[in-house]
C-alpha cells in the first residue's frame, strides 16, 4: 500500500459513467464507469476479456465509444481521437515497447516533435531537455546512448520519459512489468510514486496481484464489461481482488497435493550454455516432480531450457531422460528424447496465431499421426484438438478458429496441448503464466498439478515467486549463469529465494 | 476459396470485356496461344508460390529459364547431346541452382531477395558468355519432342487443348495434394506464419525452406524447357525477361501473401490466366497503345494486392476485441 500525504487536494480529473462497447454484436463493455483523481495510481483489474484493454483504448482514442459520458475536470468532453487524448493529457504506454532500438534515447523522446533549427534537428536542445525528463524518471542515462543498449527495465523508463515529456497528466500503463526483473519493477514503483507526488495521475494494469497491493491506491475490477467492485486503502488484499475478478471465493489459490515422486526422469550434468561459457548447471527430476528455476531476468534460466531442448546449442553436457542418455542438437531430437518445450513468447515462438486450432495442436504430432508417413490425418487431427479442448476446458468457438483471437490464456492452453498429444516424459514451461489472467492462471496451476500427479516430470521457469513457491516441490535458484542454489518447499521463503538470486552464495543444504 | 472467388471473377470479368472490345479475341488460335501462356506462366507462378508460402521471394526465376532455354538447345545442337540427356542436364542444374539458394538462405541466414537477386544476374551471365550472345535454337530438328509444347488435343471445330495444359494440370494436382494433404505442405505453411514456433514444435524449418526453393527452380526449369520447345529458339540477352515478376504476380494475385503462410494453388492458375487476358487485351484492343502494357499490368496488381488488403483489415476490424 502506497502511503501518500496528499490525499485531501484530491479532485476528480477524469471520469465515465455508462461506456458501451460492442464488437459485432457481441457486448465488450455493458455500461463500465470509472474515475480516477488527481495523483492517485488506479490499478484496473479483470480477466483478459473483462474489458481492460477495450476501456484504456477507448480512453487513450485508439478505438471510439458506442455510448457513454466522459468528464475532464467536471466538464463533458469526447475523446475520438488519439490526438484528441492527447490533448486532454492522456497517454498511454503499451505493454510492448514502441521506441526505435536504433536512435538515442533524446531522439526516442522527441520522437515525431523534433525541435528543428534552420530547418535541422536541434539535437542539442533535445538533449538538454530529455536530461529534465530522464530525471523526473530516475533514469540516469547519457541521452546520447543508443536505446538498443539499454536493459528493458531502462528502456521503459524511457518510454515514461517520453510519456510525461508531452505533459501527460494521466498515464495509462498496460502490464508495464512484465518483462521486468524484481529490482526493476521495485524501481518502476518508485518512478510511479515519484509521478503521483508531482500530481500525475495513473492507471495501472496488470496481471500480478502483489504488485498492486503494493501500489495501488485503489482498484477498481471489471468483470465480463460490467463494473465487478471497488477497493480502497486497506481494502486492496490478494484475496479480495481475486475474489472480485472471478466472482467467487477462491479458499486456495494453489491447490496443491502431495507428488508420488518416481524414478528420474531427467538428468543433466555439467550442461554449459554459450552465453555463460564458464558455469555448469547440474541437476535431476523425479517422474511427478514439478521444481521451479527462479532467478532475475537474464540469469540465464531461459537460456539453460532451450539448450536442453535443442533450440540454442550447449557447449557441453550430458542429458538423461529416464535413464538413458540422449544426444539433443535440435528440438526434434528433444521431442524424440521425450521432452517438451513451452515457450517463454507464446506469440512468437509457441502459437502459430494466424493458423487454426486444430492445425495448432497437431503440429509436433503430424509425422506420427500420419498415413503412410506423409498424407495428413484429418481425423487424428480433428480427434486432438477436440481432446485438447475439453481436457484443457479451452474456450473457443471451434477448432477451426484462428488462435490470433483467443485469449492469452486460451492461446497458452493450445501450447500446452499441441505437446499434451505427444505424452512427453518431461515438460518445461518457460513463463507458463505471464500475461495471462488470473482465472486462467488459476487453471494451468490446477493442470500443472494434474500432469505430476501423472507422473509427468515438469520443470518450470518463473519470475514470480509467488508461483515458484505455490507450486514447486523443490526450486533451482540461478545467478548468472549458475545454479546458485536449491531449497526444498520447507526450505522455501521469498527472502532466501532472492538472496540465492542476487549473490552467487551459495546455500548449504 | 472466398480469395479465389475475388480473382476468380476478376478473371471473368477481364475475359467478357475483352472478347467484347477484342477483334478475334474468340478465335480458336488465339485461345489456344492464350491457354499456351497461362500454362506456361501457371507452371512458374506455382514455383514461386512455394518461396512466397515460406515468407521468401525467388527473382532468378528468369535467368533460370533463360539459362535452361538457350542451354537445352545449345548442348543439343552445337554438343550433340541427346535430348534425354540434355533434359537431364536442364533439372539437375536448376535442382542445384535451387539448392544453393536454399543452402544460402537457411545456412548463411542470407535474405532471399539478395541471394536470388544475384541469381538473376548471374545465370543470365553465364548464359549470354557460353552462348556468346548468340541466339540457341532446334534449327528446324527434333520437331517430334517439341510437339509437346507445340501440339493440342483436337476438340470442336480447330480449337483443341494445348498439350502444355496437361503438363499444367500434373503439375496442379502434384502441388494442390502436396499443400494440402501432405504433412510436409502443413509444415511449409506453418513455417511461414510463424519459422520460430514451428521450429519450437519439432519441424526442420531449414529443410523445408530449401525444398521450397528447389521446387521453385526446378519448376523454373521445367517451365524453360517448354517455352523453348514452343518457340524453338531462345535469344540470350531477352528470353525470360521479367518472367519472375510475372509469376511473383500470378502468384499474389492468386492469394499468395508476400508475408507468408498463405497460398493457394488454383488462385495461382486463376493468376497467371488474369495476367494473360490482360497482355491479350492490350494487344487486341486497338484504342490501348501496346507501349504501355506495364503501366497496365502494374496498376492492375497495384489494385488488386489493395483492394485484398482493405477486405483483410475490414475483416480484422470486425474480429477485433
Amino acid at each position: 500500500m502506497r502511503n501518500s500525504g496528499s490525499k485531501h487536494s484530491v479532485s476528480c480529473l477524469l471520469e465515465v459513467r455508462g461506456v458501451t462497447k460492442s464488437f459485432l454484436g457481441v457486448k465488450a463493455l455493458r455500461g463500465v464507469s470509472l474515475r480516477l483523481e488527481q495523483a492517485e495510481v488506479l490499478a484496473l483489474l479483470g480477466e483478459n476479456g473483462a474489458g481492460k484493454s477495450t476501456l484504456m483504448k477507448i480512453l487513450a482514442g485508439v478505438q471510439s465509444a458506442d455510448g457513454g459520458e466522459f468528464f475532464c475536470a467536471g466538464e463533458s468532453v469526447t475523446i475520438d481521437s488519439v490526438r484528441e487524448a492527447m490533448q486532454r493529457g492522456i497517454s498511454l504506454i503499451h505493454q510492448e515497447l514502441n521506441l526505435a532500438g536504433n536512435l538515442d534515447v533524446a531522439s526516442n523522446i522527441f520522437l515525431g516533435r523534433e525541435y528543428r533549427r534552420y530547418g535541422l534537428i536541434d539535437d542539442d536542445r533535445m538533449r538538454r531537455e530529455s536530461r529534465d525528463y530522464l530525471k523526473m524518471v530516475g533514469l540516469d542515462v547519457d541521452p546520447e546512448t543508443q536505446v538498443s543498449e539499454l536493459p528493458i527495465g531502462k528502456q521503459q523508463l524511457v518510454e515514461i520519459a517520453k510519456a510525461i515529456s508531452v505533459d501527460a497528466r494521466i498515464l495509462i500503463m498496460d502490464e508495464p512489468t512484465s518483462s521486468l526483473s524484481q529490482n526493476e519493477a521495485e524501481k518502476l514503483f518508485e518512478v510511479i510514486e515519484g509521478l503521483a507526488a508531482r500530481g500525475v495521475s495513473i492507471i495501472y494494469i496488470s496481471h500480478r496481484l502483489s504488485e498492486i497491493e503494493r501500489i495501488a491506491d485503489r482498484v477498481t475490477v471489471l468483470r465480463d464489461g460490467e463494473n465487478a467492485g471497488e477497493l480502497v486503502g486497506d481494502e486492496i488484499t490478494h484475496d479480495a481482488m481475486v475474489r472480485l475478478m472471478v466472482g467467487r471465493d477462491v479458499d486456495q489459490f494453489f491447490q496443491r497435493t502431495v507428488h508420488e515422486l518416481g524414478s528420474t526422469a531427467l538428468e543433466v550434468r555439467g550442461l554449459r550454455t554459450v552465453e555463460f561459457p564458464e558455469h555448469t548447471a547440474d541437476f535431476k527430476l523425479a517422474a511427478g516432480e514439478v521444481v521451479g528455476i527462479a532467478g532475475l531476468v537474464g540469469a540465464g534460466r531461459t537460456e539453460m531450457l532451450e539448450a536442453l531442448f535443442g533450440t540454442r546449442s550447449a557447449l557441453s553436457g550430458e542429458i538423461r531422460v529416464g535413464g538413458e542418455a540422449v544426444e539433443i542438437g535440435s528440438p526434434r531430437e528433444a521431442i524424440a528424447a521425450g521432452l517438451a518445450l513451452v515457450p517463454e513468447d507464446r506469440k512468437l515462438q509457441g502459437a502459430l496465431l494466424d493458423m487454426e486450432l486444430v492445425e495448432n495442436t497437431s503440429l509436433p504430432s503430424l509425422k506420427r499421426d500420419s498415413l503412410k508417413g506423409v498424407f495428413l490425418n484429418r481425423s487424428a487431427e480433428k480427434e486432438l484438438a477436440r481432446e485438447g479442448i475439453e481436457s484443457l476446458s479451452i474456450r473457443t468457438p471451434g477448432d477451426w478458429q484462428l488462435v490470433r483471437y483467443l485469449s492469452g490464456g486460451n492461446q497458452q492452453k493450445v501450447v500446452i496441448a499441441k505437446w499434451l498429444a505427444m505424452k512427453p516424459r518431461v515438460l518445461l514451461l518457460d513463463e507458463p503464466t505471464r500475461g495471462i489472467d488470473v482465472g486462467a492462471k488459476q487453471e494451468i496451476y490446477k493442470l500443472i498439478e494434474e500432469l505430476a500427479s501423472k507422473g509427468l516430470a515438469i520443470l518450470f521457469v518463473s519470475s514470480e515467486l509467488e508461483e515458484v513457491m505455490g507450486l514447486a516441490d523443490r526450486v533451482l535458484v540461478m545467478h548468472e549463469g549458475e545454479v546458485s542454489g536449491e531449497l526444498l518447499r520447507s526450505e522455501m521463503s521469498e527472502e532466501r529465494i532472492m538472496a540465492l538470486a542476487t549473490s552467487s552464495m551459495k546455500s548449504v543444504v | 476459396m472466398k480469395k479465389t472467388l475475388g480473382i476468380f471473377l476478376t478473371l471473368i470479368v477481364l475475359y467478357g470485356l475483352t472478347a467484347w472490345l477484342g477483334d478475334g479475341f474468340l478465335g480458336a488460335y488465339n485461345q489456344e496461344k492464350l491457354m499456351e501462356r497461362t500454362a506456361l506462366f501457371g507452371i512458374l507462378g506455382i514455383g514461386v508460390a512455394f518461396v512466397i508460402i515460406t515468407g521468401g521471394i525467388d527473382l532468378s526465376i528468369g535467368s533460370v529459364v533463360c539459362l535452361v532455354g538457350c542451354g537445352m538447345p545449345w548442348l543439343m545442337v552445337k554438343h550433340d547431346w541427346s535430348p534425354g540427356a540434355a533434359l537431364t542436364m536442364a533439372f539437375v542444374v536448376s535442382g542445384l541452382i535451387g539448392l544453393a539458394h536454399g543452402l544460402l538462405i537457411t545456412k548463411l541466414k542470407l535474405q532471399p531477395f539478395v541471394v536470388t537477386l544475384c541469381g538473376l544476374l548471374i545465370y543470365r551471365g553465364i548464359t549470354r558468355g557460353f552462348a556468346e550472345d548468340q541466339s540457341q535454337g532446334f534449327e528446324g530438328g527434333y520437331s517430334e519432342i517439341r510437339q509437346v509444347a507445340i501440339d493440342k488435343i483436337p476438340m470442336i471445330g480447330n480449337f483443341g487443348i494445348p498439350w502444355t495444359w496437361v503438363i499444367l494440370l500434373v503439375v496442379v494436382l502434384l502441388a494442390w495434394v502436396f499443400l494440402n494433404r501432405t504433412i510436409y505442405g502443413r509444415y511449409l505453411r506453418a513455417l511461414g506464419n510463424n519459422e520460430e514456433a514451428a521450429r519450437f514444435s519439432g519441424v526442420n524449418t531449414d529443410r523445408m525452406v530449401i525444398l521450397a526453393y528447389v521446387v521453385c527452380s526446378l519448376l523454373a526449369g521445367l517451365g524453360g524447357v517448354l517455352f523453348v520447345m514452343n518457340v524453338g529458339s531462345a535469344q540470350p540477352s531477352d528470353f525470360g525477361n521479367f518472367y519472375e515478376l510475372y509469376a511473383i504476380a500470378a502468384a499474389v494475385l492468386g492469394g499468395c501473401s508476400l508475408r507468408g503462410g498463405e497460398g493457394s494453388v488454383i488462385g495461382v492458375v486463376i493468376g497467371a490466366a488474369v495476367m494473360q487476358v490482360l497482355k491479350n487485351m492490350i494487344n487486341l484492343v486497338t484504342w490501348i497503345p501496346t507501349h504501355i502494357e506495364f503501366a497496365v499490368v502494374g496498376a492492375v496488381i497495384l489494385v488488386a494486392v489493395v483492394i485484398d488488403e482493405l477486405v483483410k483489415r475490414a475483416v480484422a476490424r470486425k474480429r477485433l476485441r
